[in-house]
């Protein structure tokens, strides 16, 4: 049994250490370790638990029991989940989070004497409004989570489903929440309590359903905000540091990463949420022009000639490389380009893969040194000064129209400057648009040459031409 | 007159989050994903509540409402910890610099 003092500093310590995990990330260099120091704030925060509360019934064997449990499930899951797999995982992993806050909260509204809130039907007036917002806040994570995963993972279609009256809802649901919070404060009610908490299930869906696959990063980024403001609204009904610092952190970590990924659309964040954008690679086929303008197409002997003779290649991947699982056939690729003296590097546009980093985990995973890859603004300059661009996989992020033409939807947009290399090797398996449902001007420029193929076969096919 | 705790509390937030923010633009585009799973991970100190929560029971009965809702809250927040952890750590292990891999 430690005091309540001493644990609050203990606390305060997983809080901190929680900082330096964040901050190691500032580097892959140090990212380990500060992996490291979020593991030690975990384990000081769940001991200090067990110390305060000082209970070595058998309720603690359960404890450890369901720790154990749930421990398990979650080593096996991060052991055999494909990289290709994460976003899907951490949509999973966000839902989990909200759904934990959700029972803390109502375990803490049912029996308020053990978190020392007050009594049933006499909770403190500010612990019962924390309650309330982490609980909702929770269900609204878990919800919109649950429906992002099912959507990243196809079982869902990522075509944005929306409805008239749609905002309206949402925003007279959202009220709701608030005005049956008031009345929960007033008369304690539990079944006030239920019903902020079922409404919110709803509202997590519906602010969900219309946003559309091509905003999936936007997405998967706040439900992580979200799922940090859920923790911090429990943290504040538990007066626990650790809780409130990492809600925090968490919280406005998701909150950046959204703002970075709609930066790296040109979409604004309300425009997101309102959704609507982004049909799924179902309407690609008629979207198709009927004037065909010409295109050059060549085969992997073609661009194998190509790449022997340039003296720097930037590989520009995008996520139809990783679907297609090309990146270790493009990573022999690369190892035999740098045999002949070439100078291989990648380009990754923040919104390579679905969602924030993606691309950059996928070619680690392929072997690829860090160091090869380049962001977009880190790279766009020497897109002119080099021989060969190889695009796989990526379409719309190359699309030289988001520079030229105001009308189209996605003008504005940064894009990877292309078209300015000498020659440019396009590998698609036809000439259908991306997500933006959009023409590329790319497939009709003199210097490009199309590669029609699965991208791993063709990269497979062009590795045996550059013997 | 005293201050009240939950200003104290809500100090702590409001200054957590100006440090996330420097610290997360501070982190490389290139380890948003792990940066992502690693806040998923560290989140899930909510166990902590749920630990409370479970431990509630008395020894009559361990299992109460409240005490259920803490012990399914136990096992999400561990699949989280557990899972959140190890996958960052699966990534990381992943960047390698150039220099590492020639043999």
């Amino acid at each position: 049994m430690i005091s309540a003092n001493l644990a609050a500093v203990f606390y305060l310590v997983s809080g901190i250490l929680f900082i330096l995990a964040l901050r190691g990330l500032s580097s892959p260099d140090t990212s380990r370790q500060g992996n490291y120091f979020g593991i030690a704030g975990m384990i000081i925060a769940i001991v200090v638990t067990f110390l305060s509360i000082g209970n070595f019934s058998t309720s603690l064997v359960y404890v450890i029991v369901f720790l154990v449990i749930g421990g398990a499930i979650g080593a096996f899951i991060a052991f055999k989940i494909p990289m290709t797999a994460m976003p899907e995982l951490v949509a999973g992993f966000h839902s989990l989070v909200g759904l934990a806050a959700v029972f803390v909260a109502i375990a803490a509204f049912l029996n308020p004497y053990a978190f020392n809130l007050g009594n049933v039907g006499d909770i403190k007036l500010a612990s019962l409004i924390e309650m309330s917002i982490g609980a909702a806040v929770g269900a609204i994570t878990f919800s919109g989570s649950i429906i992002a995963f099912l959507k990243l993972r196809g079982i869902m279609s990522g075509a944005p489903i929306t409805f008239s009256g749609q905002h309206i809802l949402n925003l007279i649901l959202g009220i709701g929440i608030f005005v049956l919070i008031f009345y929960l404060c007033k008369i304690q009610s539990a079944n006030i309590f239920w019903t902020v908490i079922a409404i919110s299930f709803l509202v997590g869906v519906l602010l969900i359903i219309p946003i559309g696959g091509a905003d999936m990063p936007v997405v998967i980024s706040m439900l992580n905000s979200y799922s940090g403001w859920a923790a911090a609204g429990i943290g504040f009904t538990l007066e626990n540091t650790a809780l409130i610092i990492t809600g925090a952190l968490v919280g406005s970590s998701g909150a950046i990463l959204s703002y970075i990924m709609c930066k790296a659309m040109n979409r604004s964040f309300v425009s997101v949420i309102l959704g609507g954008f982004g049909a799924d690679n179902s309407a690609d086929e008629k979207k198709q022009k009927s004037d065909q303008k010409p295109v050059k197409s060549g085969n992997a002997e073609d661009a194998a000639f190509l790449m022997k003779n340039a003296s720097s290649v930037i590989i520009v991947p995008g996520y139809g490389m990783a679907v297609a699982q090309a990146q270790h056939a493009l990573r022999e690729m690369v190892d035999k380009l740098k045999k002949n003296d070439i100078k291989v590097t990648y380009a990754i546009h923040p919104v390579a893969g679905r969602m924030p980093g993606h691309m950059n985990v996928l070619l680690a995973e392929a072997n690829v040194p860090y160091d090869e890859v380049f962001e977009l603004e880190d790279i766009n300059n020497d897109f002119a000064n080099s021989d060969v661009a190889f695009v796989i996989g990526a379409n719309d992020v190359t699309n030289p129209v988001a520079k030229t033409d105001p009308k189209s939807p996605i003008f504005g947009m940064p894009v990877l400057d292309v078209e300015k290399c000498k020659s440019v090797l396009f590998v698609k398996r036809s000439l259908s648009p991306g997500y933006a449902g959009i023409d590329n001007e790319l497939f009709y420029k003199d210097n490009t040459l199309m590669l029609f193929a699965d991208a791993k076969k063709m990269t497979e096919d062009i590795v045996k031409n550059l013997d | 007159m005293e201050i009240d705790p939950f200003i104290f509390r809500l100090s702590i937030f409001i200054l957590s989050i100006f440090i996330g923010y420097y610290v997360v633009w501070s982190v490389t585009p290139s380890l948003h994903t792990p940066l992502m799973s690693v806040t998923n991970a560290i989140s899930s100190v909510i166990i902590v509540g749920a630990i409370i929560a479970a431990l509630a029971g008395t020894s009559e009965s361990i299992f109460n409402t409240s005490s259920i809702f803490g012990f399914v809250a136990i096992i999400l927040a561990a699949i989280n910890i557990f899972g959140g952890f190890l996958v960052t750590q699966r990534m990381l292990q992943m960047y390698k610099k150039k220099k590492d891999k020639k043999k």
